[in-house]
C-alpha cells in the first residue's frame, strides 16, 4: 500500500467512515454485534460508537500485523513525530514502556535510569529480569520534588556500570522537570548503550514551541508517548516511537509478546484523528495551552502563600528545562499538604485536579480547557487561603530516599517471602512496590531493603490522605519480604 | 407566516412565543444572542436560545432583584452588579439617591451593545455617572476585592452555560469577602419546580448556606421562565431579611414600582413545603 504523506489524512478513521457505510452483516465478534445486542450499553455510549467497536478484518487491517490502514497510520503518525516508526498501542503508555524496556533489555542486563520513574518501568524488570542502576535525581529541597539527572551523575553510572545496555529517562516528569536529554542520548551512544524516554507526559513537545526538546528530536532510540494525556486521545491509547537504529521488526515482535490480539478500533481510531490534530494545529493549540498556564501561575502567585513555579526552576544541569504547559503549585507555605488541597478542592469545590503528593499539586492543563475554568481554580485556591491557612511547621518535608537496591525487581518479586506487619517491616527486603497513586512513582519498589525512615513516610503519606497502592494487602497494613537469602 | 421562538424547559417540556420579527442574530465570543419582537411580550432577549428577559415582564425580575435587598439594608451605598448586561437592575438601581457607585462587571460587550441599540428602555441608565461598567471574568474581578460593597447583585444566566462559574462555593465565598461586615448578596437562584433546575438550585444553595451566616430564599411569578416559578437567594453577614426590613424608611423614598411592595417582600420568603424540603435537606447537613 501507498505511504501517505499527507497529515490531513487519517487512514484508520477513513476505513471505517467507509466501512459503516458497507452495512457489512457481522457474523464475527464483538458478539454485541454494532450495539444491537447490548441495547443498555449502546443506550449510554451511542450508537455510533457501538457501531465501530469492531474487529480486525481486511479492509480494516490488523495492528498485530499491519499491511495496510493501519501501517499508513502508523507511517503518518512516525512523519508527525519525527520517528524512523511508530507503534499504534492500545495497552496504555504502561504497554509502551514495557516493550519499550523489553525490546531493549533481557535477563541480567543493566538499565540505568532515574528512581523517580513511573511503576511501569520496574514493573517490566520484573517481566524481563533486568537489574536497575539508579541514578539518584536531584531533589529541589524548598519544593521537596525529584528533579531530573545531573549530565555528572549519569556519566558516573555509565563509568561504573559499562555493560549496562540502555539509559532510560524522563521526558518530563510529572511536574515538567527535564533532565538535558541531548547530552545524555550523546553518552549513551559513545558507551553504546541506548537511549530510551518515558514521555508519558511530553506528547506535546513534539508540536509546540518553547517546549523542551523531544526525545526523537534528541536523537534517542525508542520513546513511549502518552497520546492520551496531552495528545487528545482516548484513554489507554499510547504511542511507541523508534529512531533509525531500532529494527521496527523486532520491536513489532516484542510488541506481540503482551498486546491484545483484539485491538480497540476506538483507541486506534482516536489515535489516528489525534495525531490528525497534533499535525495540523497542534502549535495553536498549545501555544493557547501555554499561556492559559501562564496566565494562571500569575493569578495563583498574586494570591500570596501558594508557589505556581516554572521556567524559573532552570539550572542548565538537573533542571535542564522546564514544561510551561504544567501547571504545579507548591501548597506548603499555605499550611496544607498538596494532597489535603487536592481533597479539598474535590469535597467542597467539585475541582478535581490531576494529582497532589506531599507538598504540591498539579491542575493538568490541556487543548480541552477554558480560561473560565481556570478562574474557577484560582479562586478555589483563594479562598482555601482564606479559609485553612496555617503554620507550616507542622509539615513533613518531602525528601528523596535513596534506594538500598539488594537485588534485581524480578528475584525479589519471584523469590520466597512471607506476609508481615508493615510497621514490624524494617530491615528486611521487600518483594512488593508501595507507592502513592497518583503520581505511581514507587516508595520502595522489589528488591529494595525496607528502611525506618521510608516506614515513616509511608505512614505519614497515609494519614495526609494519599491513596497508597502496591502491596497484595489492599489496606497496606502488610508487606511481603524475602525469607531466603539473597544470592 | 407562521414564526415561533420555542425553548426546552426540560427535554419534555417546550415553552414558545409567537414572534414577529427577528430584530437581531450575532454570536459574540461568548454566546449566541438573539433578540426577538413578539405580539405578546414585546421584544425578548435571549443567550444561547434561553429567554434573559421581556419587555412584558422583566419589572418582576428586576424590580424584585433590587428593592428586596434595598429595602433592608440600612445605607447601601456601594454596589457591584455580575452579569446583567441588559441594564434593567442598574435601571431599578439608579432611583436611589443614596447610592453612590454601581460597579457593572459584564463579561460579554456584545450583550450591552445589543441591549443598548434593541431594549433601550432596560438600557437607559448605563450612562448615569455612578455606573462603572467592567467587561471581565466576575470570577477574576472578585477575587481582587475585599470588605467594599454593601451589595452584590448576581444576576446570572442559568447554571449550564458560560455562567457556571457564578454558582460555585469560590465564587460564593468571593463575593462574600468582598462585602463590608454588613453587606448583602443577592442571587438570581433558579426555578424550583423541573427536577434538573430544582437539583442545580439545591447545590447553589448549599454552597451558599456554607458561605453565609444568614441565607434565605425568595420567590416570584415570571411567566416566560421555567415553570412561571422562580427565585432569588438573600445571603448575608448581618441583617435578615424580614426582621431588618425597614418598610417605612423604604416607603418614604417614594418609589414607584408595579411588583414590589413591603407585604410582598414579607410574603415572598414564605416559600410552598415542597420547597422548603428541598431547601432544609442541604441547610441541615
Amino acid at each position: 500500500m501507498e505511504r501517505l504523506q499527507d497529515q490531513h489524512r487519517a487512514p484508520i478513521y477513513e476505513a471505517l467512515e467507509r466501512f459503516r457505510q458497507m452495512r457489512v452483516v457481522p457474523f464475527d465478534v464483538p458478539g454485541h454485534k454494532h450495539g444491537r445486542g447490548n441495547p443498555e450499553l449502546t443506550a449510554f455510549l451511542g450508537e455510533r460508537c457501538m457501531g465501530v467497536d469492531v474487529n480486525s478484518m481486511k479492509p480494516l487491517d490488523n495492528l498485530c500485523h499491519p499491511v495496510s490502514v493501519i501501517r499508513q497510520a502508523e507511517e503518518l503518525a512516525a512523519d508527525a513525530f519525527g520517528a524512523a516508526h511508530a507503534f499504534l498501542m492500545v495497552g496504555g503508555t504502561t504497554g509502551s514502556v514495557q516493550s519499550m524496556v523489553l525490546a531493549a533489555c533481557k535477563r541480567g542486563d543493566e538499565i540505568i535510569l532515574p528512581r523517580n520513574v513511573h511503576r511501569s518501568v520496574i514493573n517490566a524488570l520484573v517481566l524481563c529480569g533486568a537489574v536497575p542502576v539508579y541514578v539518584n535525581p536531584e531533589v529541589d529541597q524548598k519544593l521537596g520534588i525529584s528533579l531530573g539527572m545531573c549530565r555528572e551523575q549519569v556519566k558516573r553510572a555509565i563509568r561504573e556500570h559499562p555493560r549496562a545496555v540502555a539509559v532510560l529517562v524522563n521526558n518530563p516528569t510529572y511536574y515538567g522537570v527535564c533532565s538535558d536529554l541531548r547530552a545524555i542520548v550523546k553518552m549513551a551512544h559513545e558507551a553504546g548503550m541506548l537511549c530510551l524516554a518515558d514521555e508519558a507526559h511530553g506528547t506535546h513537545f513534539y508540536f509546540g514551541e518553547h517546549l523542551p526538546v523531544s526525545a526523537m528530536a534528541a536523537g534517542a532510540d525508542m520513546s513511549a508517548v502518552s497520546m492520551h494525556k496531552s495528545g487528545g486521545s482516548l484513554t489507554q491509547s499510547s504511542l511507541l516511537l523508534t529512531g533509525p537504529d531500532m529494527p521496527a521488526g523486532h520491536v513489532r515482535q516484542i510488541i506481540n509478546l503482551t498486546q491484545t490480539t483484539s485491538a480497540s478500533y476506538l483507541l486506534m481510531s482516536s489515535l489516528d484523528i489525534s495525531r490528525r490534530n497534533l499535525a495540523l494545529r497542534g502549535r495553536t493549540v498549545f501555544r493557547r495551552v501555554m499561556e492559559m498556564a501562564d496566565y494562571a501561575r500569575e493569578e495563583i502567585n498574586a494570591i500570596g502563600g501558594y508557589n505556581a513555579f516554572g521556567k524559573e526552576l532552570t539550572n542548565g544541569d538537573s533542571v535542564f528545562d522546564f514544561d510551561a504547559t504544567k501547571l504545579s503549585v507548591h501548597t506548603r507555605d499555605v499550611g496544607l499538604a498538596g494532597i489535603e488541597v487536592y481533597d479539598i478542592l474535590r469535597d467542597e469545590y467539585d475541582i478535581q485536579i490531576e494529582f497532589g503528593d506531599i507538598g504540591n499539586i498539579l491542575a493538568y492543563l490541556s487543548m480541552g480547557d477554558r480560561p473560565q475554568e481556570l478562574e474557577r481554580l484560582v479562586s478555589a485556591l483563594a479562598d482555601i487561603r482564606r479559609r485553612y491557612q496555617k503554620d507550616s511547621s507542622g509539615l513533613l518535608r518531602q525528601e528523596y530516599i535513596p534506594p538500598d537496591v539488594v537485588t534485581s525487581p524480578q528475584v525479589a518479586f519471584y523469590a520466597d517471602k512471607k506476609s508481615i506487619p508493615l510497621a514490624e517491616s524494617a530491615g528486611q527486603v521487600g518483594c512488593e512496590f508501595v507507592m502513592c497513586y497518583p503520581p505511581g512513582i514507587p516508595i520502595l519498589a522489589p528488591g529494595e531493603r525496607i528502611t525506618p525512615q521510608i516506614l515513616s513516610y509511608i505512614e505519614y503519606a497515609r494519614e495526609k490522605g494519599c491513596s497508597l497502592t502496591g502491596p497484595e494487602d489492599p489496606e497496606i497494613r502488610h508487606i511481603n519480604v524475602m525469607t531466603g537469602g539473597v544470592l | 407566516m407562521d414564526l415561533w421562538f420555542s425553548e426546552f424547559h426540560t427535554p419534555d417540556v417546550q415553552h414558545s412565543i409567537r414572534v414577529n420579527r427577528h430584530l437581531y442574530s450575532g454570536k459574540s465570543d461568548y454566546q449566541q444572542i438573539d433578540v426577538f419582537e413578539t405580539p405578546e411580550f414585546g421584544r425578548v432577549l435571549t443567550l444561547d436560545g434561553n429567554v434573559m428577559l421581556t419587555e412584558r415582564d422583566e419589572f418582576i425580575y428586576d424590580e424584585m432583584i433590587t428593592h428586596v435587598p434595598m429595602a433592608v439594608h440600612p445605607n447601601a451605598r456601594d454596589i457591584l452588579v455580575i452579569g446583567a448586561g441588559d441594564g434593567g437592575v442598574v435601571r431599578e438601581l439608579t432611583r436611589y439617591e443614596q447610592i453612590r457607585r454601581i460597579d457593572l462587571v459584564e463579561m460579554d460587550p456584545q450583550v450591552i451593545e445589543v441591549c443598548r441599540t434593541y431594549l433601550p428602555e432596560n438600557a437607559s441608565r448605563l450612562d448615569d455617572g455612578r455606573v462603572n461598567i467592567r467587561y471581565q471574568n466576575a470570577l477574576r474581578f472578585i477575587r481582587r476585592c475585599s470588605g467594599e460593597y454593601d451589595l452584590i447583585i448576581v444576576d446570572s444566566t442559568d447554571p449550564f452555560g458560560p455562567s457556571a462559574g457564578l454558582f460555585t462555593r469560590e465564587f460564593y465565598a468571593s463575593c462574600c469577602n468582598a462585602l463590608k461586615s454588613d453587606g448583602i448578596m443577592v442571587n438570581q437562584q433558579g426555578s424550583p419546580f423541573y427536577r434538573q433546575d430544582a437539583d442545580a438550585m439545591q447545590r447553589s444553595h448549599k454552597r451558599i448556606v456554607s458561605t453565609f451566616p444568614i441565607s434565605r430564599v425568595y420567590q416570584a411569578h415570571i411567566p416566560t421562565y421555567a415553570a412561571g416559578y422562580w427565585l432569588f437567594g438573600f445571603a448575608s453577614k448581618q441583617y435578615h431579611p424580614i426582621d431588618d426590613l425597614n418598610a417605612e424608611k423604604w416607603l418614604a423614598l417614594g418609589l414607584k414600582t408595579k411588583y414590589y411592595t413591603t407585604r410582598l417582600h414579607v410574603g415572598s420568603f414564605y416559600l410552598p413545603a415542597f420547597l422548603e424540603e428541598i431547601l432544609e435537606e442541604v441547610e441541615h447537613e
